[in-house]
């Protein structure tokens, strides 16, 4: 303890975290959250009520923290993984087999997304019965419900990379809905596909998406929803 | 002579008294209610909050290793186009969608329905009614109940009508227990609690109640051929 002591009061200490330790007066306390850039999107005070379990159930933090592992879990993944056949299914057996804790890797991520989506979409009931989208938050509803579809998306496309008898026809059922769209449907079955069925430019397609276009949009519009929470007033 | 008195209009824009909003009374708001509320107490974000968070990033954590630890990831063997497995399942959140694809022409079932829910889901906030949310008897109870009950009429007849009864079912159940208050007039705090509830929040539980049926079915109890199996 009294090496921290002394730890905090050094020089270096002093210039990378601005706030004084020891932290003693309500002063300080806003000062922890104004300082900081990763806790400055909450603010200083909050509602007793609303910061219980029972109030939200903790279902948009939980959903945020397993959108945090699953970032963490697959950009580790990424680093064994290569989008072409039939490497991507035999990468796969690496992670089971051969690199250490891999196994234990591809659980985490996989669990994690299948949690993700359950949590992301109670946590629409709780705002739905909790009337939450109510003026002024009704805008802040439909980017939830954005983040809903593309929590959906990049669970799709994520389902897919694995490259084994379940991703490929799991992918095949999916695609094949994309045809019965009027019109354009042929065009978007291609477009999404690479081509007219399955293949090696199906996997390249679905890594770029799951792994950069939907969580750069994912990220952003995350962002967006947590400000706008304070912009509209804070937690109902 | 013109543009000076403009200067002069200008210059006094500013209020010289500022006003101060008391308080603010909507039409509905019963003011009582409104008089009453206590102060709501305030805590300080660090550490009331902080800790919160970090302790609940903790439990899911920790929950996600055990998980990981005792189930593995599924795993089949290298996929091929040649080999169709009987049935081929989409992914568990898209089973509901796959088990509508059964029964509904493909049009209807992949691309309108999915439609319509993310329109309807879009649309919420933007409907006065959504907005009220006011109680599905509170007035007019006669003609609710025979604008209720024809559409739902409607909506089973069109169901049974496609062999549909994992939907119908459930949608019996929750129209069954919807109109509860209209019949059982003896006040309990069941039955007040039902008929407080809105028409918006009677959809969404039957949206949320007939997609888990659905994915539950899906998952469970579809086999070859998508044919109804028992998964004991």
């Amino acid at each position: 303890m009294k090496f921290f002591y002394w730890i905090s009061q050094t020089k270096i200490w002093e210039s990378v975290f601005r706030t004084k330790l020891p932290i003693s007066t309500n002063l300080d306390r806003a000062l922890v959250i104004f300082n900081s850039l990763s806790l400055h999107i909450h603010p200083i005070k909050v509602r007793e009520r609303a910061i219980k379990f029972t109030y939200t159930f903790y279902l948009g933090m939980i959903s945020f923290f397993l959108f945090l592992v699953l970032t963490i879990t697959g950009i580790l993944l990424m680093l064994y993984y290569q989008p072409a056949i039939p490497n991507a299914y035999e990468n796969m057996k690496d992670l089971k087999y051969v690199v250490s804790n891999g196994n234990f890797l591809r659980n985490m991520h996989r669990w994690s997304a299948h949690l993700m989506v359950i949590s992301v979409f109670l946590h629409m009931l709780r705002v739905f019965f909790k009337g939450a989208y109510r003026p002024p938050r009704q805008f802040n509803w439909i980017v939830g419900v954005v983040l809903l579809i593309i929590t959906l998306l990049l669970s799709y496309t994520g389902y897919l990379l694995p490259y084994d008898q379940l991703s490929y026809w799991a992918v095949t059922v999916g695609a094949n809905i994309a045809r019965y769209v009027p019109l354009i449907g042929e065009e978007l079955s291609f477009l999404l596909l690479g081509g007219n069925n399955i293949g090696e430019y199906t996997l390249v397609r679905f890594y770029v998406l799951h792994c950069v276009i939907l969580p750069a949009f994912m990220v952003m519009l995350i962002a967006f929803h947590f400000w706008r929470i304070r912009k509209d007033g804070g937690l109902l | 002579m013109m543009n000076e008195e403009l200067f002069q209009v200008e210059e006094s824009s500013d209020s010289k008294v500022v006003t101060r909003r008391v308080a603010v009374f909507p039409q509905k708001t019963p003011v009582k209610f409104e008089q009453q509320r206590p102060p709501e107490k305030i805590v300080m974000t660090f550490p009331s909050l902080i800790i919160r968070e970090v302790i609940c990033f903790q439990v899911v954590v920790i929950v996600l290793v055990i998980i990981s630890l005792l189930f593995d990831a599924p795993l089949e063997e290298l996929a091929n186009p040649q080999n169709t497995p009987n049935p081929a399942k989409a992914p568990w959140y898209f089973l509901g969608l796959q088990e509508l694809l059964h029964v509904f022409p493909p049009v209807v079932a992949g691309v309108l329905i999915p439609f319509c829910v993310i329109v309807a889901l879009v649309v919420i906030p933007y409907f006065e009614i959504n907005i009220k949310r006011e109680g599905l008897w509170k007035e007019n109870q006669k003609k609710t109940f025979i604008i209720f009950s024809s559409i739902i009429f409607m909506l089973v007849l069109i169901l049974i009508f496609f062999d549909v009864f994992s939907i119908a079912v459930p949608t019996l159940l929750i129209y069954a227990l919807a109109v509860l208050p209209y019949f059982v007039k003896k006040k309990s705090p069941f039955i007040n609690w039902l008929s407080q509830l809105s028409l918006a929040e009677w959809i969404m539980t039957w949206f949320a109640l007939v997609s888990l049926i659905l994915i539950f079915i899906g998952t469970y109890f579809r086999g070859p051929g998508w044919s109804w199996v028992y998964p004991w």
